[in-house]
């Protein structure tokens, strides 16, 4: 068993479960989607990024790209409910908590690629 | 450029994590512990008054307690986070330094940055491989002449002392293994700019390693190549290496043909003189017994040719059993007056110390001139800081396997033509050569003459061309008069000329017609060959050789000049 394994596995598809719980729920109902939630989504997902840095093989790149495409949503998403609540007087509506979740959404699709990805790679490396 | 990227990412990795999660448990931390406002209200932080106060504390500009004082537990809890994100940015920012200062990083960026400049060079360049004193010869010669090099060595300071030095044209080099084929590679070799390697490190089986691979890799590629031994020599002509230097045999048959013909050694060295080099005295060397001191590589080339020319030589040899010196050999190293009385110095012309040590040869020569002072000096310097030394010595001859073999190259390089003409000087009388010297003499001043070659091409002498392309005929004395005075010739001579047709001719006559493709090898005052190259240039130059009056280029001018000239 390798360590460094474990830890990249474990950063990985805990990012994926936790944008998950964050996406669970009514789309617009700001009551279902927890801003703690969101913020470990997007913390561990950025540690999952820096886990892939550095890897020169072809499955290591697209990794790290899924990663960087699933922490801009993130970040965006971040973004989003930041001005909604301080820099504006919009609060959170709806349709802003709408396109929080959305965003989120996509950064949970990117999220399961990554896994696929890990996953595979997984599968094909008989050792 | 990815390489650097990818171990920049890969060393990273730990402390932009570390970074990440103080921050991020600070943040939390903040946003969970209660605070108040400022009408005594409960309140708490948000992510982002969390993340903004996290940001400037971290990085130490502090702006104070925002937006409402802190309450105790939270001031508690900011202290913890001080030191978290304090210590781990000094951790990131340590990791980051150390990396840079890494030597196999520098390597690399020194690396990458290299064959950036190689890939960008668009000019033709030589790879030079090994800078020693020959290496760093060449690269100022060639530097001089204006023509591109790329320097491999083993040594980081002789690569650190290049970038020191201020030359005419930027000589990118590395640190590198030679015989590594990646940065021959990398250092252009199977670029189509690569116009020759050149081997010339001290150890003649890396000379031979780099010479082979160039030869598998690029077959037609020239290569130069210095040996020391007739073995490696032989091993390195086998497969086809184009120029072999071995500087002993060099300084051996050029110091034989003293003896023989003063003169023609005279046109030798003159033609194979280094750039803005004095203008040396010559002294022949006396006919008589030689004494010897040290009969290695050289000592065993210098005996070869001096027997070959009938001089007898006493050989001193430390090590006899060794060098395998011949019957009659004194044993000793020379440095002590008893070895060379035995060697009878007394009776001797003259001394040639020839050891691989620059001590023991200096002293040699100065126990011998104390015993006989009459005695014609050669020494052999192997080391070139030792240049005031030998210069302070009082040596008739100095021998410099550096610099001969460097002079060997540059001469192979920038002169191809030489190689023709001597070969067919040494088949001339030494009367032939008094006329050439005296010649030579009589158009310089103090400094040694220059030699250099002009294509008539267009590219080299468009003026020419274009009055050969119209039908005019110019001949070899219209290109060696003086632009400003047509009636003073340039202080120099045509020594050679290697006609379009292959047809080579010693010594031109001025009559001689120039056609296209002739290449000249002339030899003179340096000043001639601006002025040369520069009516080969210009049609209003070469026109005013042939007229002997400044033409007129404007057409109602041609009309009243074609008038009042008519009939004249």
């Amino acid at each position: 068993m390798n360590l460094e394994k474990v830890f990249f596995a474990f950063f990985i598809v805990l990012a994926l479960t936790l944008n998950f719980g964050f996406f669970l729920g009514d789309l617009d109902d700001p009551n279902h989607h927890n801003v703690y939630e969101l913020y470990a989504a997007l913390v561990v997902s950025l540690i999952a990024t820096i886990m892939k840095f550095g890897d020169r093989a072809h499955i290591g790149a697209v990794l790290l790209a899924t990663s960087l495409v699933a922490d801009l949503q993130l970040i965006a998403a971040v973004v989003v409910w930041t001005l909604s609540v301080h820099a504006s007087d919009v609060g959170l509506t709806p349709m802003i908590m709408a396109s929080i979740v959305s965003l989120s959404g996509g950064a949970l699709l990117a999220n399961v690629t990554s896994v696929i990805i890990l996953v595979t790679e997984t599968v094909m490396f008989r050792r | 450029m990815h390489n650097l990227l990818y171990l920049l990412l890969r060393r990273m990795r730990l402390p932009l994590i570390v970074i990440i999660l103080a921050y991020a448990i600070s943040i939390l931390g903040l946003v969970l512990i209660p605070g108040m406002d400022d009408q005594g209200n409960p309140w708490r932080m948000s992510f982002f008054h969390a993340f903004y106060f996290v940001s400037f504390m971290g990085s130490t500009i502090g702006f104070g307690e925002i937006p409402y004082p802190f309450t105790d537990p939270q001031r508690v809890w900011t202290t913890v986070a001080m030191y978290l994100t304090v210590i781990s940015w000094l951790y990131a920012i340590g990791s980051l330094f150390s990396l840079l200062q890494d030597p196999a990083f520098r390597r690399m960026v020194a690396f990458t940055a290299f064959t950036r400049v190689i890939n960008q060079l668009r000019e033709p360049f030589y790879l030079i491989c090994g800078m020693g004193d020959a290496g760093h010869l060449v690269i100022r010669e060639l530097a001089a002449h204006n023509i591109r090099s790329v320097i491999i060595d083993r040594d980081e300071n002789k690569i650190q002392s290049l970038r020191l030095e201020e030359l005419p044209t930027p000589v990118p080099g590395i640190c590198a293994d030679v015989t590594d084929t990646s940065k021959l590679r990398a250092a252009g070799l199977l670029k189509p700019e690569c116009q020759g390697v050149i081997a010339l490190t001290g150890n003649d089986h890396t000379n031979m390693t780099v010479a082979i691979i160039s030869k598998l890799l690029v077959p037609e590629l020239p290569v130069i190549c210095r040996s020391e031994t007739h073995d490696s020599e032989a091993n390195i002509a086998s497969f086809g290496t184009d120029y072999i230097i071995n500087p002993f045999d060099a300084f051996a048959s050029r110091f034989a043909m003293m003896f023989q013909s003063p003169s023609m050694y005279l046109v030798y060295e003159w033609m194979t003189s280094m750039h803005e080099a004095p203008l040396s005295e010559f002294a022949a060397p006396p006919r008589g017994t030689w004494v010897l001191c040290g009969y290695g590589r050289f000592g065993k080339a210098v005996r070869e040719a001096l027997s070959f020319k009938g001089i007898q030589t006493v050989i001193i040899e430390a090590d006899i059993a060794r060098t395998g010196a011949p019957e009659g050999v004194i044993e000793g190293r020379g440095t002590e007056a008893f070895t060379l009385y035995e060697a009878g110095i007394e009776q001797a012309v003259g001394i040639i110390a020839g050891t691989d040590n620059d001590a023991n040869n200096l002293s040699i020569i100065m126990t011998a001139m104390e015993l006989n002072e009459d005695l014609f000096t050669v020494g052999r310097q192997n080391l070139s800081t030792n240049d005031t030394l030998f210069a302070a010595a009082g040596i008739d001859i100095i021998m410099q396997t550096g610099r001969l073999t460097g002079r060997r190259v540059v001469d192979l390089i920038t002169t191809p033509l030489l190689g023709n003409f001597l070969r067919m000087a040494r088949d001339q009388t030494e009367d032939w050569a008094n006329v050439l010297v005296s010649r030579v003499v009589g158009v310089l001043t103090d400094r040694p003459p220059e030699s250099w070659v002009i294509t008539i091409s267009t590219e080299q002498t468009p003026a020419v061309v274009e009055l050969l392309n119209g039908g005019a005929s110019i001949s070899l004395g219209d290109l060696l008069k003086d632009p400003r005075d047509h009636t003073a010739p340039l202080p120099c001579i045509a020594v050679f000329i290697k006609q379009a047709d292959n047809n080579e001719v010693l010594l031109p006559g001025d009559d001689m017609p120039l056609q296209i493709g002739d290449q000249l090898l002339l030899c003179g005052q340096p000043s001639a060959e601006t002025h040369m190259r520069w009516s080969a240039r210009s049609l209003h130059a070469l026109d005013y050789i042939n007229l002997g009056y400044d033409a007129p280029s404007g057409s109602l001018w041609r009309w009243i000049d074609a008038h009042t000239h008519r009939g004249t």
